[in-house]
This record gives structure tokens, sequence and C-alpha cells, in this order.
């Protein structure tokens, strides 16, 4: 019988010893850890412009990809910077329909530990999945949220301070402005917690009340309604993707409506500061929360975006790696 | 057997009697209390000192699974429980599998209950079929079956025409009418209260005004067709402010909270915890303590303990994907004393919302500690603290957020009509 699962462990991203030994949420996080992280992602991103690519970082170690939900980005990076740092890669894509007939989350992973796999990296629709495999797994294997339903997407948000901090410098100095569906985005949760553990001075974030609710407050930021008023003066723009539910489950009019009040355009972004940096998470809908002149224009660094998260990634599962017991050579 | 209960504080809160002395039980009641007759001659003594004796508590709302599939409990399992936390009266959720919208279902119940011989059980009846809203249930049959009440379980009756049609002919027949009143259109999806904390963990959220309006809309109903009502397990202010409103106007409503209510919060979801995971959502902790301060003016009729075991094949589930519901009828009477530790409730009080208060809203009759009334008893230790060990619980529904919690209140007897059910 399988023991009940305890929840008191408010801090399971680290181990007795202090060390981060899972990367579930930004929430949590030391700014010393994520400086770290980033600090770590540069020297990746040099390795990643050499012709040998690859390091022996994570040699004899297995990571698995476990992904409930179609990824592009986020899986691909995450398999490569296993591969670049010579670890063993398995990719399982388990659609989530056939799960629901079948074994549980637990029972999936308890057959991969049966293999003695050192990783997951773990993508979920449902908020909370990484946590209870972490919970379940204890320190025997390093987990990393890859996004879990509308809770957290971690390496996201470092790709993302990463990518401010490369064009911009210390995060201290800037007025970050968040566009879109924050409700349901876990990009932009995990965005906010790192952008203010950091030291952000001003968080904005600007959409209509469906989709940017003032229970958002609580988490630190300034609460815009109107899309002009919002980007006033910010150093950087995170654009957020735009889901098609939001129009069937009545939260908008519609997609055209939405990219009238709040879709980013060239135009638009004139009220920010001169050079203000654009970024999204992708996959972009292009004429819907972004314009196609500002995705392909000077001040959008989005594809910079996927080269950092290769890095940043490369970054996390060493730093978590190095926290696992067992020998290394 | 003739028992004679030495020495225990007996606190019955039907008479108001509140001090040591003996009872005297023979032929399944109470035949003295204080002065025991010299020719009672009792078989078993049971020793009472430094416990409390009560009359055995009521829960008006246990889901049993029974029918049902047997994996998240079952009649048997789950009141094995309940004598276990001294409760001698259940009133069973018409949510069963299939419901208990027919009288096979509430015949079977009883002859499982009558079988096992441990709590005094009460069905009730499902007031519309398979609990969905849409027809009403043969409630005639029910109650000649042996329904107690009509209940909707933890469902809501979105029509509300069709509810003033069910509450206009429940009227008819003087059962009460239990109500988890919510709207559905504005709780849909939401799997904990909406608010700062939903929002910072990605859950839908199911926001506070649904049960206000839920509760405003019911109670318009039953005003309407002068049905007086039961509103179960209020969560908010708002919602208890809706229940004294129609007070004023001399509607019958009674209400109860849960224990879970009154003692967690929203934050004890934590990070994702699906123990604490119920209906209506656990609430900010403004909520909590007005709710405390409602019960100790004594609007609130009483305590429950909702009581819904889920096997532990749903551990493995995400907080979205688990059932709402926490298994801890074992736990009601400790639980409780909580709200005595913390200056809540004096103890008499606290009694007398998990036996008189639950009892009156359920027409049953009152349970009493005088000589003469049937000897249900719920025998205590109320000074000796304990640690609460899931493991050790007798329900297999392990799904409670109790776990390591440091309460007082343990069962030490349990007797139905006399005869002993539990025996710690």
């Amino acid at each position: 019988m399988r023991k009940g699962l305890h929840f008191g462990d408010a801090d399971i991203q680290h181990g007795a010893d202090g060390r981060l030994r899972h990367l579930l949420s930004m929430e949590g996080l030391r700014a010393g850890e994520i400086l770290q992280i980033l600090d770590a992602a540069e020297s990746f991103l040099e390795i990643g412009q050499r012709v040998i690519k690859k390091t022996p970082t994570l040699r004899g170690r297995t990571i698995v990809n476990l992904f409930f939900e179609n990824s592009t980005r986020t899986r691909s990076t995450f398999e490569l910077a296993a591969k670049r740092l010579s670890a063993d890669v398995l990719n399982i894509a388990v659609s989530t329909s056939s799960q629901s007939k079948g074994e549980s989350l637990l029972d999936t992973v308890d057959n991969l530990r049966a293999m003695h796999v050192d990783g997951f990296v773990i993508r979920h629709p449902e908020a909370g999945a990484a946590h209870q495999v972490a919970r379940h797994v204890g320190g025997e294997a390093l987990v990393i949220n890859a996004g879990d339903g509308q809770h957290a997407h971690p390496t996201q948000a470092l790709l993302d301070v990463f990518t401010i901090r490369h064009y911009r410098g210390p995060i201290e100095n800037l007025v970050v402005a968040i566009v879109g569906d924050v409700l349901h985005s876990r990009v932009a949760r995990s965005q906010i917690y790192a952008l203010s553990t950091l030291g952000c001075p001003e968080i904005r974030v600007i959409g209509p009340r469906t989709l940017v609710p003032a229970e958002l407050s609580a988490l630190g930021v300034h609460v815009y309604h109107d899309l002009d008023a919002g980007l006033q003066g910010a150093d950087v723009v995170c654009a957020l993707r735009l889901q098609r539910e939001r129009m069937e489950t009545h939260r908008l009019p519609s997609q055209d409506e939405y990219h009238r009040r709040f879709g980013l355009t060239s135009q638009r972004l004139e009220k920010a500061a001169a050079d203000a940096l654009v970024l999204h998470p992708g996959p972009m809908n292009r004429g819907v929360e972004i314009a196609s002149e500002l995705a392909d224009g000077p001040q959008a660094v989005i594809l910079a975006q996927v080269t950092h998260g290769l890095a940043v990634r490369m970054a996390v599962l060493t730093l978590l790696a190095g926290a696992l017991g067992g020998e290394e050579d | 057997m003739q028992r004679l209960l030495r020495g225990a504080h007996i606190i019955d809160p039907a008479t108001g009697f509140n001090a040591v002395a003996d009872l005297a039980i023979a032929d399944g009641r109470i035949l003295a209390r204080g002065q025991i007759p010299a020719a009672f001659v009792a078989e078993e003594v049971l020793d009472g000192t430094g416990l409390v004796a009560c009359p055995g508590l009521v829960e008006m709302a246990l889901q049993a699974h029974t029918p049902g599939h047997g994996r998240d409990g079952d009649l048997a399992s789950e009141l094995r429980a309940a004598v276990a936390g001294g409760v001698v009266h259940v009133a069973l959720s018409p949510a069963t599998d299939p419901c208990a919208d027919t009288a096979g279902v509430i015949h079977q119940q009883r002859a499982i209950a009558a079988a096992l011989g441990l709590a005094k059980v009460y069905p009730t009846g499902a007031l519309t079929r398979q609990l969905a809203g849409a027809a009403l249930s043969e409630m005639a049959a029910l109650r000649e079956a042996g329904a107690v009440a009509f209940s909707q379980g933890r469902r809501t009756v979105s029509n509300g025409a069709l509810l003033r049609l069910a509450l206009a002919y429940a009227a008819d027949f003087a059962l009460p009418v239990l109500l988890h009143s919510e709207d559905a259109l504005l709780a849909a999806g939401g799997v904990m209260h909406e608010g700062a904390l939903s929002v910072r963990l990605g859950l839908a959220g199911r926001t506070a005004i649904a049960e206000q309006v839920g509760v405003l809309r019911d109670l318009a109903i039953a005003q309407l067709v002068d049905c007086p009502v039961h509103i179960r397990h209020l969560s908010t202010m708002a919602a208890l402010d809706g229940v004294q409103a129609a007070r004023q106007r001399r509607q019958r409503v009674t209400t109860d909270v849960s224990i879970h209510h009154l003692l967690l919060t929203e934050q004890d979801v934590g990070l994702f915890n699906i123990h604490a995971k119920t209906l209506p959502p656990l609430r900010p902790v403004g909520e909590r303590d007005a709710l405390r301060q409602a019960l100790a003016q004594g609007h609130i009729d009483a305590i429950s303990s909702d009581h819904c075991p889920w096997g532990v094949d749903r551990v493995g589930q995400t907080f979205a994907q688990a059932p709402f519901g926490i298994a801890a009828v074992e736990l009601l009477l400790p639980l409780t004393l909580r709200l005595v530790d913390e200056g809540v409730l004096d103890l008499s009080a606290a009694i007398a919302l998990l036996t008189t208060g639950p009892a009156r809203v359920l027409g049953l009759p009152t349970p009493s500690l005088a000589p003469g009334a049937a000897a249900d008893l719920c025998i205590f230790d109320a000074d000796r603290y304990f640690m609460v060990d899931p493991r050790q619980l007798v329900s297999p529904g392990k799904n409670q957020p109790y776990g390591q919690w440091e309460l007082r209140g343990q069962v030490r007897y349990t007797l139905v009509d006399g005869r002993l059910v539990y025996r710690a």
C-alpha cells in the first residue's frame, strides 16, 4: 500500500542541506540561487557557440523528459540541454487521455524509478503535478517542472530574466510589463516571482479584468486594464500567448477585439521606453497578441529567448545534478 | 446486560446536568443517574474516573458509499469509524452509487446497518431523481422506506423552478430538507476558494459569492413555498447573514458548519494538499473567525464532520483530479474540543452542537442521559492529549489533513442502547 503524502514540507525544493534539489516553482527560490543559474547559463551560452558543444557534466546520468502535454520548444531544449551535458535522455510523451484510462502519474514515475533514472523533467496539464512527483521521489532524483497547468513554468521565467539581464543589465533598474492572459498563465506567474526575487522595482500586468483580476495585486504587481497606460515608460514588455479557449469560455468576445485593446504593435509600443525589449514565450499568435512587424522587428528577442533557454536549462540541470547523491566522476 | 458507569463527569445538554455521578444502565436505557437503587446489580462496571460521559454524538452527513463499489469504504467500515469516534446517530448522505432515490436503497442501508448493530443509521432520501436536479424523487416511497430527511448531498438544484416544486412537494412530508446551496454556474470548475491563493497556485477558484447567491436563492424559494429548510455546511459570513435575515423574518431555517471550516483555512491547501480539498472550499481566515463567532453566539445549530472517505487509490491524483471531501468522523469530538481549547465554546456547548443540535435539525428524539432515555453514550478522555496518526484511524479513507495534530478527547467507550459497541 502506498504511503500517504505529506504536504507540510513547504520547502521541498531544497534538501536538508539547503541545496536546491528540485526546481518546481520560482516561488521559494533565493536571489542568490537565481543569479547562480544565470551566471552559469552565460558560460553555457558561450559553449553553445563552439564547434564541439558537449561537456561531460552529466555523463552516466539519465534524464527523463516526461511530457503529458504537447511542447516543441521546451521539450527539445531540455533534450538538447541534457545531451550537451552528456546525459542519456529518455523522451516520453504520454497523452493524458490514455493516462486517465490507465496508470496514475505516480505509477508512471515509479516505473521509471525502477529503471534508476536520475532526473525527471515534467510537463503536466494540472497544477501541482511536479510537486507531487518531487514529494514522491524525495532526494532520489531531481525533478524539474517544465510547466504544470496554470501554476508555474520556472525555466521559462529563468530564461526570460536571463534574456532581460543579458540585454539590459541588472533587473533592479527596470520596469517590466507583462501583457495578456496573466490569470491562466504559468509563465506570467513564474516571471512575476523571478522578477520580484531579483528586485525588479516595478512589475506591471496588463489585460482585461477577465484575464487580469484584482487578486493578482496580491503577487505584488501593479494591475492595468489599459495597454497605453501600462506600457508607459516600460523597459521590458513580455507578451503572453492568448489561448483560443478564452473566447470559448467567454472571457473575451473575440481575438480581433483582444488585438484592438491589448495587441502589441510598433505603434502601441511607442508608449514604452525608446529601446524597450519585447519578449514572447512562444508559440506566437501573430496578429493577435503581437503584430508581425514587432515580432520580427529589432526590439524583439524572441528567438534569442530560445537560444538562452537551452543555456539556462543546461545550468539548471548542472546545478540540480550537483545536489544529487551517489558517486560522481 | 446491566452496566454501571462509575464516577464519570456526566454532561447532558438536554437536562443541563453537568456533574460527576454514577449512571446505571439496564434494558438498553438509563435506569438511574446519581443515586443508584440499592437493588441494582451491575454485570459490568465501567470505571469512569477522569472520563467524561455525554450522549452519543450525531453526525448529520456521512457518505458511506453503500451501495457502492467498496474501494472507498462502505457502511461497515464507516460505522466502525463512527462508533470509534463516539458517534451513535448517523445520517447517511444520499450520494451513493446508485443514489438513495429509491426505496430499495433505503431498505438496503437500513438492513445492513441493522445487521451490523453498530451506530443507529438514518438514511436521507434524494430530493431529486439521481440527485440530478431535473425531476422529483418519489418522496412518499422514500419516507415509507425509512428516510428521515431529503437532501441533495453536495449537489445543488441549479434549476430554481424545479427546486421550487421539490420544496413545495417535500413540505407535505414534514421531514427536514437539507440543502447544499451554491450557484452552480458561479462555482463551476472551481477546486478551491477563489482568491489570492488560488491565483498563486494557478488553480481554478470557487468564488465565495457562489455560496451567498445560492443560499439567498434557496431561502427565497423556501419562503415562497413555506418549506422549512436546513442549509448545510455554511462557509461564508455573507451566506450566514442571509440565514440570519431569513430567521428575522420568521422563516424556519437551520444551519450547520463543518468542523473543517471552523479549524482550517484556504492556507491549509498549502502546496496542493489534496486532503484539504473539500466542499464548500476552505475559506480565508476572516471567514473562519466569523463562523467561530457566529457559533459562539448560538447562530449555528450543529457541527458536522461531513465525513467523506476516499480510498488510498486516490492518493496518486493531482489536486484538480482528486474528489472533494474529508474523512474525519472519528476525529469529530477531538477536533471540536480544539474549539474549546481555543476559547470558542465551553465543553457543554460543544457537546450540545454535536448531540442535541444536529438531532433537532434531523427531527430525531433529543439525545439525553436522563433516566428513561436510550443508553446511547459517548465516554471519552477529555484530559489526555494524543497525536493524530492517520494510519491508526479505522476508516479506510485516509483523506484528512489532521495528521500530527495534538488533540484531546479520545473516545474510550461507545454504547448504543446499552450495548458496548466500541471499547478503546
